[in-house]
């Protein structure tokens, strides 16, 4: 479907452009960011709403998980990306999965999400892309001791849609929810006015 | 710094029609080679044209003087000052290079021998006070010449140093900084009409400042969200009111302009009046967010329109009507079914500016392969303009431009796919009494001019 297409190509061609402009100088542009985003978000709203006409989509989160303030020097404080962007997940390193499980209230997915094994939920975010594309270097994640690393096809640039999820495992010593304080704590809310 | 007369384009200049039969007055060679014209300002009188660079620097040219020698060429403009405004700067607690490319200038109304304007970065804005030494005191007492010492026992008689003649020689002293008070990138700035004070707005916030008081700002409006993952809109330019002192506009990447004022309440955040145009659903898109956007906006010189200026259009508003536009311009409509490709090669962020001629019958804006574009709000007529280095020989008139948009090409005519898109005039200005412009075309300044017969 060239609708489809097209999405792609421009949420793509987003990524790469929110991807560059980290290292600009004069750093992160507030306003070039949300421009971005925005362009981001129509491109995946039609992109999953033309996937809703082709057949039954997977059962994956399609919601707006808020986006992490990773502790990035180039970031201002307080200035995360301004609108929740599942498709950038996977060019993130290392995302907080405490973020996706606690505030999963909004999440449509079916599956259980807090008794599954942390061997199914490794800590790139699978909901929106399932693998990085290929223009980007890749980025592999840090590990908590206990988790295995799930092998995601590297290469081929998926966009949500079908992502089969691995069969389930036992859970292991470290269930989902017991997050270390300390990832709970990053995520500072932004508060009060500053001039 | 001396006062330099840069040989400059000449022209005498004819034309039959004014305000759409523009002749170039006069050419700045690139001052600085490879730096990028960032803004352009007339200062009130129009005797002074201000240009901010990507490398911080100021360059102001004055006009000269009509000479009764030669009545027909009016008064070129030369090259009378230049100083480094801003440096780069390092944050150091955010790891952030803080660039030294000049956002905005703004002067302040003559009220002295001396002129002052206002230039800012995306964190500090400074007042630069500019004046002419054509005198020095001579004859010192405790040192020579040079400026050396004297030896003490050498002095016998005692004198009172005297003011000699020298060359002219103009200098540039920065006379306050403001600085600290902006988290984000400061977009504009615009002095009061009350000349005390001044506003500086960035993507979030606007702050009021006192020009005599660089330590303390007050800010008087904030849009952030408690959580920045709320965040659907920026402020992207906010300018004050020409002649009410409490009454400011602002305009957002969504579109829409708020009107703001400062008597109501300490922090503005409630608007008194609020323009938007309901969005046309037919033309949606995915970039439909980018284009609606307001990059510029202006108030008119009487005080009852604002203009604002999208990635598209321009528009005029009525301050009593807040529902739609009185006006809508079309800068460059063959553009909207480019939209993707100008995502990619990142012209649909481009941000242009717009601008009243003196009375405002006419509003200007402009586009790209160095085109310029001026509308006549009475007659309803355009004209599209070019500024290059062709089109800028002595006695030549500029010709009128036109892009084809399909079908038959004519002879003169130019085709969407042919336009120079790294070529944009982001950047003009108009003389505030007469039919005088400067464009900014990348590194290069053009000054064109009609003259009436």
């Amino acid at each position: 479907m060239e609708v489809n297409a097209e999405a792609r190509r421009i949420l793509a061609v987003s990524i790469s452009k929110l991807y560059a402009s980290r290292t600009q100088r004069g750093g992160l542009r507030l306003h070039r960011s949300l421009l971005l985003s925005m362009v981001m978000r129509s491109a995946r709203d039609i992109y999953h709403s033309s996937r809703e006409c082709e057949g039954p989509a997977g059962a994956q989160p399609a919601s707006e998980e808020p986006m992490d303030t990773t502790p990035n020097p180039e970031e201002q404080p307080g200035l995360p990306e301004p609108e929740p962007q599942p498709a950038l997940n996977s060019t993130e390193p290392a995302q907080e999965e405490s973020d996706s499980s606690e505030e999963d209230s909004d999440t449509e997915i079916t599956e259980d999400k807090e008794n599954l094994s942390p061997a199914r939920q490794s800590r790139k975010r699978r909901g929106k892309a399932s693998a990085a594309p290929d223009f980007l270097p890749s980025k592999r994640a840090r590990l908590e001791p206990g988790e295995e690393r799930y092998a995601a096809p590297l290469g081929s640039w998926r966009l949500p849609g079908r992502v089969e999820p691995p069969p389930l495992s036992l859970p292991p010593s470290l269930p989902p929810q017991q997050r270390s304080a300390e990832q709970r704590a990053e995520k500072k809310p932004d508060a009060g006015r500053k001039v | 710094l001396r006062k330099a007369g840069v040989k400059l384009n000449d022209t005498d200049c004819f034309v039959q029609d004014h305000a759409d039969i523009f002749l170039p007055l006069s050419r700045s060679a690139s001052c600085v080679a490879a730096d990028i014209i960032s803004t352009v300002e007339f200062n009130s009188s129009g005797e002074l044209l201000a240009t901010g660079d990507k490398g911080g620097r100021v360059v102001v040219f004055q006009r000269e003087q009509e000479s009764k020698s030669q009545p027909q060429r009016r008064g070129e403009y030369n090259v009378y000052s230049t100083f480094q405004s801003h440096e780069p700067e390092f944050d150091y607690l955010k790891s952030l290079e803080i660039e030294e490319k000049i956002n905005k200038i703004k002067w302040l109304p003559q009220q002295n021998a001396a002129y002052f304007l206002l230039s800012t970065n995306d964190k500090t804005v400074k007042l630069w006070k500019i004046s002419e030494r054509d005198k020095r005191p001579e004859g010192y007492n405790l040192k020579d010449e040079d400026g050396r010492i004297r030896n003490p026992s050498t002095i016998t008689s005692l004198r009172v140093p005297v003011l000699q003649p020298m060359d002219l020689m103009v200098e540039a002293t920065a006379r306050r900084v403001f600085s600290n008070a902006h988290t984000y990138h400061i977009n504009s700035i615009s002095v009061n009409s009350d000349l005390q004070t001044f506003i500086s707005t960035d993507d979030l916030r606007v702050n009021l400042w006192n020009l005599e008081i660089t330590d303390r700002s007050f800010n008087i409006v904030d849009i952030k969200p408690a959580n920045m993952e709320e965040l659907t809109e920026v402020i992207t330019s906010a300018e004050f009111h020409p002649q009410h002192c409490h009454t400011f506009a602002y305009s957002s990447s969504k579109g829409s302009i708020r009107l703001c004022d400062m008597r109501q309440a300490a922090l503005c955040d409630k608007h008194c009046k609020y323009f938007e145009e309901p969005e046309d659903p037919s033309t949606r898109s995915f970039f439909s967010e980018i284009i609606s956007s307001i990059s510029d906006v202006k108030f008119s010189h009487n005080g009852r329109y604002l203009m604002t200026r999208d990635y598209l259009t321009v528009k005029v508003w009525d301050l009593q009507m807040e529902n739609k536009p009185l006006e809508t311009y079309q800068v460059h409509d063959y553009l909207r079914g480019k939209l993707c490709s100008l995502y990619e090669n990142d012209c649909i962020f481009d941000k242009f500016e717009c601008v009243w001629n003196g009375s405002d019958s006419v509003i200007m804006t402009g586009s790209y392969n160095n085109f310029f574009r001026m509308f006549d709000r009475n007659t309803k007529r355009d004209v599209t303009l070019e500024a290059s280095r062709e089109n800028s020989k002595p006695r030549a008139i500029l010709k009128p431009r036109k892009v084809c948009v399909g079908g038959k090409r004519r002879k003169d005519e130019i085709s969407v796919d042919s336009l120079d898109f790294s070529k944009k005039i982001l950047h003009t200005t108009w003389h505030p009494h007469e039919n005088i412009i400067a464009v900014a075309a990348t590194n290069n300044l053009y000054i064109f001019q009609d003259k009436v017969n």
